[in-house]
């Protein structure tokens, strides 16, 4: 069942065009069946893991690798699998009414299924190679989606810039799975969180750490890593929701807290991990300020919220994990449906610039609700989710130290004044006076108005009746997350403390910077530092293009005979190396028994070649080519090989009447070449001669392998019942051999029929002898 | 034999080389005849020599009585010997297309006939 609830993703990607094409307009509803089916069969899966029920599957992939194609539903992964099956429903609606049946919707929703597909592999799969194999896949899915409105260059360049940041550094998570995997002594995540202890121990602890963070810092978008999310805001607005907020962008985060038992909880892992988390966590926020798009505004605000996450599993208390869990749902709802929110806006009023939005209220009243729940919970006001994810966050931080809760706290306020600019200010504040919107904004149709809706109450809901979550959730995704059993009691209220009195200011602060926002906007673009390596990126991909033209220029020049001289020089170079070290310098016992005929061959093949080398008649040549073959048929003729004579006799009269056929059409012979190129030839032909010469010599005296023609002598008439061997080896013992040779002969048969009759007139731009050439091969 | 054949042996090679490296397209093709010979020899030497025993077995015996040659590279260069006449035929061919198409046997100045 569960494999069933990772590969039927795959099966809707496959079949979504179909239904695109049979249900039309409504083709969302349907297509969201399947996703919620998934989420629903992920609720029927909490209740067992209460009583520690947990469901896994594991069917062999590769013994001899330790590689198996295993599942497994802990209550960590069912909290991501949740988010991933029910926003998946709510965007595939919502993206039906966006899109309506004008986009090539076919293809969003291939790759949006294959999306949600590979990360709910993600999520659920327990071998980390297969874990990989998903991770990859998800990269892959985000690359088609960020990209595609393909014909936009901004879109192509971001989507790009993403594939490479986060595959990349998915490579790099590889190295440090097979170390982890080497030192932990397993493959399966879950043989691998009960033996956190050696893989602590191991001097290698620090290098798989730290490759493993790569790979979840691209993925969550990290610091120094972050640039690229903000630019996949090129991706269509469902897209941003569920891969850039909901989803995708917290495979990383999920990792973490998978493996924060293996790895987790040294002195490292708090800096390296908590350190790295909360400076994203501040970075995101503080970018924030200069934005104006709603779209990038949200973009900054979930880098600081995948901070706070990425900093939670650092600090990795029960408080801090507890935290994170809450934090990572009420997110989810909250961003999903700020973006779905946006997405709406855009469409329906025709810009996304807080600048110029307002009024909203009257005009789109459904999703002014969806979106107020929304932003509430994300400002952290009482009573929702959002609310109760900070207490617990400021709770954890408060243990640590006053540094931490001073980040958080500044993260805190700055997502305050994100959520009402971005989810309050739009709909509830006048319209600004100067500015009228592009298009008369109405209400989103039906379809686009569930997701926010839903998304918003249950922030709402959920945040007021937080104990729901507790047990159910929360308890098995931190057990996961902790390494052990752990009770979870959440409640809304925690009475006055500090901690309340700490939100109640963030609250309050936030607000205020939102009443002087123009402001604050207009200092921090004045500000604005290029942080991250974006630029270093930029100069990366340009330097590599630069030294790809370079070595194109160099190597690739186009010049045939330095192509052969490169190949020359590197095969005599490794040869003579090889002689060096085989040889040994010594030469082998020669038999000096030399007949006059025999010599006098000899000397017939080397002048008839150099007569064909040095002939200025093509004639000439050609008759002196076909006398050294004579020559050399001869010597096989003289040494035990009437075969080879035949065979070379007849072809190499074959072969000067094919020459003197194609001079009939070809041009004499120029010499092109000055003099000093030519006395360079004639010295590296020298040498290989030379060494070729050496080469046969030494080769004569070496025999590193046994010989293999015993067996075809000694079998040929017993086996094959044959008496001439060479024959019998052709035809049986190698008959495939020759039966490739045949067909390579049949296709150069055919290629030279295609090159005679190819008919020049097909190709008008060469224009000169059309059908003169047309005939001409016609009759050769 | 043995002393001789490595001279023409290196001797052929020196010159395919060289043919191999002029600018002339059927110069080039000559080249290659004379390499395909030199790697050819190669091979039927590197085996050893033996004079006119060939490997077969006589009709009223049930194998071969050495001294006989090497069965195995005779195989080896019948294989390589008519490839390479069906390399020489489509290169010829080719050539006389490429002429047609190109107004030139120069290679030097084909490399550009793409653009």
């Amino acid at each position: 069942m569960i494999i069933f609830a990772v590969l039927s993703g795959f099966g809707l990607a496959f079949l979504a065009p179909a239904i695109c094409r049979w249900a039309k307009e409504r083709s969302g509803w349907w297509l969201a069946i399947l996703p919620f089916a998934l989420t629903l069969y992920f609720f029927s899966l909490l209740p067992g893991l209460a009583e520690g029920e947990v469901q896994s599957l594991a069917l062999a992939w590769s013994k001899e690798l330790g590689l198996t194609f295993s599942f497994r539903a802990d209550g960590l992964s069912l909290a991501f699998a949740l988010l991933v099956g029910g926003v998946g429903a709510l965007v595939a609606v919502y993206a039906g009414g966006y899109f309506g049946t004008k986009a090539p919707v076919e293809r969003f929703y291939f790759w949006l299924f294959f999306f949600m597909a590979s990360m709910l592999g993600v999520v659920l799969a327990d071998n980390v190679i297969l874990l990989f194999v998903f991770w990859e896949l998800t990269s892959l899915s985000s690359f088609m989606l960020i990209g595609f409105e393909h014909d936009r260059n901004e879109a192509r360049t971001a989507a790009i810039q993403a594939l490479l940041v986060t595959a990349s550094g998915g490579l790099v998570m590889l190295a440090g799975f097979v170390l982890l995997a080497q030192i932990g002594g397993s493959w399966e995540l879950s043989s691998l969180v009960l033996r956190g202890e050696n893989v602590r121990a191991n001097p290698l602890y620090l290098a798989v750490l730290f490759l493993i963070l790569i790979g979840a810092f691209t993925k969550s978008a990290q610091f120094p890593f972050h640039f690229w999310l903000p630019n996949a805001m090129q991706a269509p607005t469902p897209v941003s929701t569920y891969l850039h907020a909901a989803t995708m962008v917290k495979a990383g985060v999920y990792l973490l807290a998978r493996l924060y038992p293996v790895l987790g909880g040294t002195p490292i892992w708090l800096w390296a991990v908590g350190g790295v988390g909360a400076a994203t966590m501040v970075l995101g926020g503080a970018l924030a300020l200069s934005q104006t798009d709603m779209k990038r505004l949200l973009a900054y605000s979930t880098i600081s919220a995948l901070g706070s996450l990425v900093m939670a599993i650092g600090i990795g208390s029960e408080t801090a994990l507890k935290a994170m869990v809450l934090f990572l749902l009420a997110h989810g709802l909250y961003k999903g449906t700020l973006f779905l929110v946006t997405g709406s806006v855009d469409h329906e009023s025709g810009t996304r610039d807080v600048r110029h939005l307002g009024g909203l209220r009257r005009a789109m009243p459904y999703t002014a609700t969806g979106s107020t729940l929304a932003a509430l919970s994300m400002a952290g006001v009482p009573l929702f989710l959002g609310f109760v994810a900070k207490e617990y966050l400021y709770e954890a931080a408060y243990k640590v130290g006053a540094l931490w809760i001073t980040l958080v706290f500044l993260g805190a306020l700055l997502n305050v004044l994100i959520a009402f600019r971005v989810g309050v200010a739009p709909f509830w504040l006048p319209a600004p006076a100067e500015s009228g919107l592009p298009k008369r904004p109405h209400e989103a149709p039906w379809s686009m108005v569930v997701g926010p809706l839903v998304l918003g109450a249950l922030s709402l809901i959920l945040g007021v009746f937080p104990q729901v979550l507790g047990s159910v959730l929360v308890a098995p995704a931190l057990s996961a997350a902790a390494g052990e059993r752990l009770e979870v009691k959440l409640a809304a209220w925690h009475g006055v403390n500090e901690i309340f009195l700490l939100s109640l200011l963030t609250l309050g602060l936030g607000i205020g910077l939102f009443a002087i926002r123009n402001d604050v906007q207009r200092i921090a673009a004045r500000l604005a530092l290029p942080w991250g390596l974006d630029t270093l990126y930029q100069r990366t991909l340009d330097g590599l293009f630069a030294l790809a033209s370079l070595q194109t220029r160099v190597l690739q020049h186009g010049y045939l005979r330095y192509y052969l001289i490169t190949i020359i020089v590197a095969v005599v170079g490794i040869t003579a190396g090889g002689l060096f070290r085989w040889g040994g310098g010594s030469l082998p016992h020669l038999s000096l028994d030399l007949r006059f005929y025999e010599l006098g061959i000899a000397i017939i093949i080397v002048l008839a070649g150099g007569v064909a080398v040095l002939s200025r008649s093509r004639l000439g040549a050609v008759a002196a080519l076909g006398v050294a073959g004579y020559g050399v048929a001869s010597i096989y003729l003289l040494f035990g090989a009437p075969d080879l004579a035949m065979t070379q006799f007849l072809i190499e009269s074959l072969t000067v009447v094919l020459f003197v056929l194609a001079f009939y059409h070809l041009p004499n012979f120029a010499q092109l070449t000055p003099k000093r190129e030519r006395m360079r030839d004639v010295v590296i032909a020298l040498i290989t001669g030379g060494l070729m010469t050496t080469f046969v010599f030494v080769a004569g005296g070496i025999q590193i392998h046994p010989s293999i023609s015993q067996f075809f002598v000694e079998n040929s008439l017993p086996l094959a019942h044959g008496r001439n061997i060479v024959n019998v080896i052709l035809v049986d013992f190698r008959g495939l051999d020759t039966l490739g040779e045949i067909t390579v002969l049949g296709i150069a048969g055919i290629g030279v029929f295609a090159l005679l009759k190819l008919r020049m007139d097909q190709h008008p731009a060469k224009g000169g002898r059309p059908a003169q050439a047309g005939t001409k091969g016609g009759k050769e | 034999m043995e002393v001789v054949l490595p001279f023409v042996i290196g001797s052929l090679y020196a010159m395919a080389i060289y043919m191999l490296l002029r600018r002339s397209l059927v110069k080039l093709l000559i080249g290659l005849g004379l390499l395909s010979h030199a790697s050819n020899l190669l091979i039927f030497t590197a085996a050893g020599l033996t004079r006119s025993k060939a490997p077969v077995i006589a009709l009223t015996a049930d194998q071969l009585q050495p001294p006989h040659a090497d069965p195995l590279p005779q195989a080896l260069i019948l294989t390589a010997i008519v490839i390479s006449f069906g390399v020489t035929a489509f290169a010829l061919a080719l050539a006389y297309r490429a002429y047609r198409s190109a107004d030139t046997d120069d290679l030097d100045q084909m490399k550009s006939t793409d653009a």
